[in-house]
């Protein structure tokens, strides 16, 4: 509008007004917020770390996915969102446990996001369906759960750095221990049918049946069991012990139907680490109490770094963590160690791959770890007996292997010649 | 023990197995064969009544300790829930059943994600009647005694629901409605309102399925699709439409499911539907159906 053509001269002249008032108003704000801006980058003067996350938050997996991210959420919040001098920016994307959507959504994370590092997921099947994606983007990922033996074995990637565990990995001194300490010679396995249950029991059954044990019957159940009675009644009763790989519902499905056979107190109940982990565990009731599994980790565990954990975890999300929960608090370290250590640079990706396979986190709630030449952790195994402790189920430790490897006392090259554990 | 005897009480375990799996199907596809007798609606949200009635009665039974007011809690909230659905929205497609299916497609993950937000992701059972616990032991079969107890509750379900079907005056109209809807309404019925109350009783039933299995198969996300695919193979099988269909369907398939498991453990998938595919090959309306 131009005063020149107004037919009322007063009117042009307050409505130049006006729109001097807005310039000027325009123009202090921008100057302000150069001058925020300005303070904000003078000081920090790196922009933050975008680590992107993957875990399933919805469908069936939704829990586990919640506790590896609360797990997370617990050693950020320790270190004020802070390492090497740099901010830690999280972007967390829901991969709805399903191997297709764990790829888009790590293309989201990388492409448009930037993020600099990866962390996370659940299933087996995604890890392997992201892992050709990753080396091709070459993004150092840390996977806290994935299982899956050939990742660190017959298909390793230069990318992903797993700080979770093989899942034969605690049932090779399993075996042996069944064998010798709990004296049994004769045992059923039931397991989930797909990798993480013929890996499970492949592990066990091999060191178990190499120091003289037998398998009476090897059970496979789909992973969409629910009724477990065409299974329990096929079970011999003459066995020593039935060797159960189970997770979640299908855990706690298991051990009730287990009791409702008549089978609880007849035929001792051994297993896979998973099958009593804390994340059903207090979901269970007696029918639970005196099953003995092996894993790296236990909610348990009575040493001064997992008490406070423990005891930090659960004041702040009112549960007992599980191994997931453990999972990426120990992966949080491990990532935020290798920031330390590498003085904040993450842009020199090749480089802080190397440094994280370097670095040795200390005081991790699950004890000592280190790397073996394959990227794979070597770790403590503990035998766990369930027991009820001032009313709780809890996984009571029994017995330590440490430093166990993921070839236990094998020859790696021996080993890696033998085809994968499968049904 | 001799080896015959042995296969005999392994036979009669498995069998009463199978009639457990039955029982339970019954209890889910009585209410979705009615459910599309009256209305011809396929309801993919069938199986979130079942996961929402054990959900439900979750909540009563850790404040009550009894599994008989979480059932009742059950049947009446999700059967709220069902003619609510029928009446608010699946009334208004009454004429289009693939935006009808779609829209209960759409409750279903509805359902799913309401129930992940209410009530975690934590797996859990239902604590068991103290009176139900333990099993049954005559002369070497062992089976336990909640299983019994399921198989005659769904059984005196089944003779209810005949009951009411052939012997009432609901019923007969019920009838009238499934042979010829536009007749019936002619004649007098109110099929809008018979129609929400038989989906209301539908999902009713299959969270009293829910509850029923609860002390054995819990609750946790996923259920909801976990035994929807067999209910959908028995209603085929049955005829859609049958309660005797969803009767005879439910025990043919809890059986094969359970002996395919133990004695072809690879083909459980394909010893359960290689049946339907020929049931509809050679009798597309099922057993007892009415085209």
């Amino acid at each position: 509008m131009s005063g020149a053509t107004g037919t009322n001269a007063t009117e042009a002249q307050s409505s130049q007004r006006t729109l001097l008032q807005m310039f000027l108003c325009a123009l202090g704000v921008s100057v302000a917020l150069f001058v925020v801006a300005g303070a904000a980058i003078s000081a920090q003067a790196k922009p933050p770390i975008k680590v992107g996350f993957l875990v399933p938050l919805s469908g069936a997996n939704a829990q586990n996915g919640r506790d590896i991210l609360n797990g997370f959420l617990l050693y950020l919040e320790e270190i004020g969102y802070r390492a090497g001098g740099r901010e830690i920016q999280l972007i967390v994307e829901d991969d709805e446990a399903i191997p297709a959507v764990g790829l888009t959504k790590a293309r989201k994370l990388i492409e448009r996001d930037q993020v600099h590092l990866m962390a996370g997921t659940l299933l087996s099947s995604t890890g392997y369906a992201l892992a050709p994606y990753i080396d091709s983007m070459k993004i150092p990922m840390v996977y806290p759960v994935v299982s899956a033996d050939d990742l660190t074995q017959r298909r390793r990637s230069p990318w992903i750095v797993r700080t979770g565990y093989t899942g034969s990995q605690p049932n090779h001194p399993f075996g042996e221990y069944a064998y010798h300490t709990l004296k049994l010679r004769k045992v059923t396995t039931i397991a989930l049918d797909y990798a993480f249950g013929w890996e499970s029991v492949g592990g066990f059954e091999r060191t178990f049946v190499a120091e003289g044990g037998t398998i009476d019957q090897r059970i496979w159940a789909p992973v969409s069991v629910h009724d477990f009675a065409p299974y329990l009644a096929s079970i011999s009763r003459d066995v020593d012990a039935v060797y159960a790989l189970f997770l979640g519902r299908t855990a706690l499905q298991f051990m009730r139907q287990y009791e409702e056979y008549g089978l609880h107190g007849r035929v001792p109940l051994i297993g896979a680490g998973p099958t009593t982990d804390e994340h059903v565990l207090p979901a269970m009731g007696d029918e639970a109490i005196g099953t003995i599994t092996a894993l790296h980790y236990s909610g348990a565990l009575d040493t001064p770094a997992n008490k406070k954990f423990a005891a930090t975890y659960r004041a702040r999300y009112k549960k007992v963590p599980s191994y997931y929960a453990e999972s990426m608090y120990t992966g949080g370290k491990w990532l935020i160690a290798g920031i330390e250590a590498a003085g904040g640079n993450v842009e020199d990706r090749a480089a802080f791959v190397q440094t994280l396979r370097a670095v040795k986190p200390m005081d991790l709630p699950r004890g000592p770890v280190e790397f073996d030449d394959y990227g794979n952790p070597i770790e403590n195994v503990y035998i766990r007996r369930v027991e009820r402790v001032n009313g709780e189920l809890q996984n009571t430790v029994i017995h330590t292997f440490p430093r166990v490897s993921q070839f236990w006392k094998y020859n790696p090259a021996d080993y890696l010649k033998q085809p994968l554990y499968s049904r | 023990m001799s080896i015959d005897l042995l296969s005999v009480i392994y036979l009669i375990t498995q069998t009463l197995n199978g009639l457990f799996s039955a029982a339970l199907l019954f209890l889910i596809a009585s209410g979705l064969t009615l459910a599309f007798g009256v209305m011809r609606i396929v309801n993919i949200a069938h199986g979130s009544f079942y996961m929402l009635g054990v959900y439900v009665a979750w909540t009563v039974v850790t404040r009550t300790q009894s599994l008989l007011l979480g059932a009742i809690a059950a049947i009446l909230v999700v059967g709220a829930i069902g003619f609510a659905m029928q009446r608010f929205f699946l009334r208004r497609f009454a004429a289009d059943p693939l935006a009808q299916m779609m829209m209960t497609m759409g409750f279903a993950l509805v359902f799913r994600d309401a129930a992940l937000m209410v009530w975690g992701g934590d797996p859990f059972t239902l604590a068991y009647p103290r009176l139900l616990r333990g099993s049954v032991e005559v002369a070497e079969v062992v089976f336990p005694r909640y299983r019994l107890f399921v198989i005659v509750v769904a059984a005196l379900v089944g003779a209810g629901l005949w009951m009411v079907n052939e012997r009432t005056l609901i019923g007969a109209r019920l009838r009238a409605t499934v042979d010829d809807p536009e007749m019936a309404s002619a004649t007098g019925i109110n099929v809008p309102l018979l129609s929400g109350l038989v989906f209301a009783v539908g999902a009713g039933l299959a969270a009293f399925g829910g509850v029923m299995g609860g002390p054995i198969l819990g609750g946790y996300p996923g259920m909801d699709f976990d035994l929807l695919p067999l209910a959908f193979v028995v209603v085929i099988v049955g005829g859609m439409g049958s309660l005797k269909g969803a009767l005879v369907g439910a025990i043919a398939v809890g059986m094969i499911d359970n002996f395919g498991k133990v004695l072809v453990p690879e083909l459980s998938y394909f010893t359960l539907f290689a049946p339907m595919v020929l049931m509809l090959a050679i009798k597309p309306t099922g057993l007892y159906g009415r085209a």
